[in-house]
């Protein structure tokens, strides 16, 4: 019955993630079951197997534990009952698996599709050339109105963003639901957190629309705010953002 | 009576407990005493005590990740030196300008696409060039500790394995020389600008071929004439040179890969303005130096594993298994050494992409190459895992391994989950169901084992637990016989240290998620401080607690099972495999770019190519190398036959 304690572990592995990481993201966002994708799962699985078999094969003694009774079904007349289920059960899954993937389905292709594009190295707006790479936001040198910007870039917020956003700034807006993809969440470390503030200038600049083609089909809701606000009021809002949910821009070190 | 004996049990209990007091005590030294080391190496200063409001606070000047900000500083001198030079003297240095080419200036040949030609020899001559870099740094070594041991095996074993690379130099230059008549073909225009930006490099470069092949036919045909006394030493001597003159083509080499990445010495218009040192020491010519010198370690260490490996399978005898089984762990140790670092090299190497142009950083690990990291992770996944693996399977060799074989299952589970972790993209695949059940393409909780920060943490995690691997295997064939403090205690001192540097690690870690982005890239140094740390402090604790030790028997050497070689194949296959991937990542992310910005590639074949289309090509560039390898095995054997006596 030795081998059968590999095979336990694999299954409660298998449990803990399917289950425990919808569970503990339920508690971080409430009113969702955020299941593992498959295509994550299916590599997780791949390597607690492996793992877990190499962690029973290091000695000769887990070895033999392990195939042993595979060689004896295998190798015993007096088995072979089991032998010629056990080929059936392996065709069987097979079979299970091939129809798997040619049965017809009516879910749209998986998307292959990056989050956070590369920027174009400059971006018109409002009839001006932005270089992205170099570009600064102007109004963290005026350190003296620093809470006052801010305070007008919320209020910008409220007017424009929150309708989307959300009044936490978590994504989850009134309209919110009926986009996909969703509106972002800025309070999540993989937005505004990890982004410099000239990418972001670019992507609320720009909107859904000012994406580039890698990672298309876009159908990104925002809107493209150049046409909106002035530049003025987007480093505002940039500020506000950023402001609120505690997190600085990312910033490069100078080359040259 | 009664009350005797029951102080005397009381006595014994607290014995049995000093241990764990003990190692408590040392926890909890190392947890106050690590944070601050590591911060005062560091520069992360207070943050750590007491300033974190500090830290998010200065948004607009947040202190650009201090520590990791410092080499990037000092290039940056350097190249305005070079862009002074190149004022004083414009009648020296005439700017060159990329030519802008056409479709007709790429000569066609029939038959032939020319950029998976190039792309193919290209790859094959780096796979060997590495090879025949790395074996002989490894040769080197073990001649050295030969010399030093007077251990003959040693002597032997540099011997064989130079044997088996002089054929891979040979391989290294044909292909060389197939790939600059294959760029002339293909690409002569880029070839011409090439070569008035490098001129004087690439003749350098030629010239020291003629330098290596001398002390490569030196070293290797001297080895027997210059076995004993001062002889060894001029021996000695000319592996240095050997070497030096390895490590000077890789980095000349390295200067123009770097430049078409990353253009340096350019004047405003794009045009090319200053002296050949301001060509070479483009921003990311060194990390990729360094990145790439400790891969070949590794590698060559991983292939010589694997020869030793081919030998051990195909051996006749015991005491050529025992050989070649002693053979494939030395090999492997080394390899192990140049391993652990890797990752940190290959960080700083993205952090300085990144900071070059934000355009191609967030293109390679956020945008249309983001996928191939995928791959990288489950390579270098295979490489721990295998690593580990073999020297579980090691333990079998030793006597006394059963007093720690109880860990490896609990080692097992830390090593698969660290893994797990730093597996989790940063973007993941979905289907529309699961987007909408998970509310949004942000996963709450795999969404944070995506960033960086995630990213440290576990590979720190992996290579602590790899060297608590070899740590054990270290000892599991002998016992401390001394009756002093670390003798009896220091294995407790040990785990405490242990569990503070994972303490350290992972509070590290979690705690970077609530600060900058700036100071998140800071933090991973004192992550890393630890893990060295910890290598570091827990071998010294070995040579305490080891200083009188018995040993419990021989080892076995040659016992090994057959599965733990396969480990040292696939290691070897993994690292080969993901040389090709980063070395196609590292030339496709130009795009359509000869020379990244200022010189386009207009040639017919300048595309990006789908992911599993180059998948594909560089799944066949292995092949064919492997191919090639187990030719490079075969040949000593065959002149071993030719000669009619076998040689070791
Ligand atoms: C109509 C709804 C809507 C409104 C209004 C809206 N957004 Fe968006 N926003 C979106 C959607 C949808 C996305 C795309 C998320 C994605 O691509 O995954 C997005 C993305 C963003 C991003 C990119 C985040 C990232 O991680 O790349 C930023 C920044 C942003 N919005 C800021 C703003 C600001 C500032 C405003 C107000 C001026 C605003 N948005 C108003 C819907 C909206
Ligand atoms: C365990 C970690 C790592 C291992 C084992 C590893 C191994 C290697 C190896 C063997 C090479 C080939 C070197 C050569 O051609 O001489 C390489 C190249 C490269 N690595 Fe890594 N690496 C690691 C981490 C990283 C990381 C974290 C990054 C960046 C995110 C990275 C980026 C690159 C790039 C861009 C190259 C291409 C260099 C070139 O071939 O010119 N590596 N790596």
């Amino acid at each position: 019955m030795q081998f059968l304690k590999p095979i336990l572990a694999i299954v409660v592995a298998y449990l803990l993630i399917k289950l425990g990481v919808p569970f503990l993201g339920s508690l971080m966002h409430p009113g969702t079951w955020p299941v593992v994708p498959s295509a994550v799962m299916k590599m997780y699985m791949a390597f607690i197997i492996l793992g877990t078999l190499l962690s029973y094969t290091y000695s000769e003694e887990g070895y033999n534990a392990l195939i042993g009774p595979i060689v004896d079904v295998y190798s015993n007349p007096a088995k072979a009952a089991i032998k010629f289920g056990l080929v059936f059960v392996i065709g069987a899954f097979g079979a299970f698996v091939a129809y798997q993937y040619v049965k017809p389905t009516f879910d749209p292709p998986v998307e292959l599709r990056s989050v956070h594009p590369a920027p174009p190295s400059s971006a018109e707006l409002w009839g001006k050339s932005f270089q992205i790479q170099s570009l600064k936001n102007p109004l963290r040198d005026d350190k003296a109105n620093f809470a006052k910007n801010v305070e007008e870039g919320g209020a910008i917020f409220f007017k424009n963003c929150f309708y989307c956003h959300g009044d936490k700034l978590d994504g989850k807006g009134h309209f919110a639901a009926g986009f996909n993809p969703l509106p972002a969440n800025f309070t999540d470390v993989g937005t505004i957190a990890q982004l410099t503030e000239s990418f972001v200038f670019w992507r609320v600049g720009t909107g859904g629309p000012g994406l580039p083609g890698e990672g298309t089909p876009w159908i990104s809701a925002m809107p493209v705010w150049h046409t909106l606000l002035s530049e003025e009021e987007l480093w505002k809002v940039i500020m506000f953002i950023y402001d609120y949910t505690g997190y600085a821009p990312r910033v490069t070190t100078e080359v040259k | 009576m009664r009350i005797e004996s029951m102080l005397f049990k009381q006595k014994k209990f607290f014995t049995r407990l000093r241990p764990a007091v003990c190692g408590t005590a040392v926890f909890l030294a190392f947890m106050l005493a690590l944070p601050a080391m590591t911060v005062k190496t560091t520069g992360v200063a207070g943050a750590l005590w007491g300033e974190m409001s500090v830290q998010a606070a200065s948004a607009a000047e947040a202190p650009a990740a201090a520590p990791a900000a410092a080499p990037a500083a000092a290039p940056a001198k350097k190249d305005e030196k070079a862009a002074a030079k190149a004022e004083k003297g414009p009648e020296e240095y005439k700017p060159i300008t990329p030519p802008k080419l056409e479709l007709k200036d790429y000569p066609k040949i029939k038959g032939f696409n020319s950029r998976i030609t190039v792309w193919f020899i290209a790859q094959l001559h780096l796979f060997f060039g590495a090879f025949v870099l790395g074996v002989p740094i490894f040769v080197w070594v073990i001649e050295a500790v030969g010399y030093k041991t007077k251990d003959e095996r040693y002597d032997n074993m540099a011997h064989e394995f130079m044997k088996v690379a002089m054929t891979g130099f040979s391989l290294a230059a044909s292909f060389g020389g197939l790939l600059s008549i294959a760029l002339v073909v293909f690409y002569p225009h880029f070839m011409q600008y090439m070569a008035s930006v490098f001129g004087k490099v690439m003749i350098y470069y030629a010239l020291f071929f003629f330098v290596e092949s001398f002390f490569v036919y030196t070293y290797y045909y001297g080895w027997d004439k210059m076995s004993s006394g001062k002889d060894k030493l001029i021996h000695l001597g000319l592996g240095i040179g050997l070497n030096g003159a390895g490590l000077m083509l890789m980095a000349l080499s390295n200067s123009w890969a770097a430049f078409m990445m990353a253009p340096s010495g350019l004047d405003e218009s794009g045009a090319f303005a200053g002296d050949v040192w301001a060509a070479m020491h483009s921003h990311l010519w060194n990390p990729l130096n360094i990145h790439r010198f400790i891969a070949n370690i590794a590698y060559g260490g991983s292939l010589t594993a694997s020869y030793a490996a081919f030998k051990f399978l195909t051996a006749n005898t015991p005491e050529e298994k025992a050989h070649y089984d002693w053979m494939g762990y030395t090999s492997f140790f080394v390899s192990m050494f140049g391993m652990l670092p890797l990752p940190f090299a290959g960080y700083w190497l993205m952090k300085e992409v990144y900071d070059y142009s934000q355009q191609m950083g967030i293109t390679l690990m956020g945008g249309a190459f983001a996928w191939l990291f995928i791959l990288q992770a489950v390579l270098i996944g295979a490489i721990f895992l295998s690593a580990n693996y073999y020297l579980w399977c090691s333990l079998g060799r030793s006597n006394g391994s059963a007093r720690y074989t109880f860990m490896i299952k609990p080692m097992a589970v830390i090593i698969v989950t660290a893994f797990l972790m730093w597996l989790t993209p940063h973007t993941l695949v979905m289907t529309s169901q699961e987007i909408t059940k998970i509310g949004g393409a942000h996963h709450p909780l795999l969404g944070k084992f995506g960033v960086m920060a995630a990213k440290n943490t576990a590979v720190n995690t992996l290579i602590i637990m790899t060297f608590c691997s070899f740590q054990i295997f270290k000892r599991s064939n002998i016992r401390a016989t001394g009756k002093g403090f670390w003798a009896q205690y220091g294995t407790t001192v040990q785990i405490g240290l242990y569990v503070a540097a994972l303490t350290n690690i992972f509070f590290l870690g979690i705690w970077s998620y609530y600060i900058p982005a700036s100071t998140r890239i800071g933090l991973s140094v004192p992550q890393v401080t630890t893990t060295l740390m910890v290598a570091v402090l827990s071998s010294v604790f070995d040579v305490f607690i080891f200083k009188s030790n018995e040993e419990l028997g021989p080892p076995k050497w040659g016992s090994m099972p057959v599965r733990s070689q396969y480990a040292l194949f696939t290691l070897t296959v993994a690292f080969t495999w993901l040389m090709g991937l980063m070395g196609y990542v590292r030339s496709a992310i130009r795009q359509h770019w000869h020379i990244y910005t200022v010189f386009r590639d207009n040639s017919a074949d300048a595309f990006t190519p789908t992911l599993p289309y180059a998948a594909a090509i560089v799944t066949g560039i292995v092949c064919i190398f492997i191919a090639l390898v187990l030719f490079m095995f075969w040949m000593p054997i065959l002149a071993s036959k030719g000669n009619g006596a076998e040689e070791h």
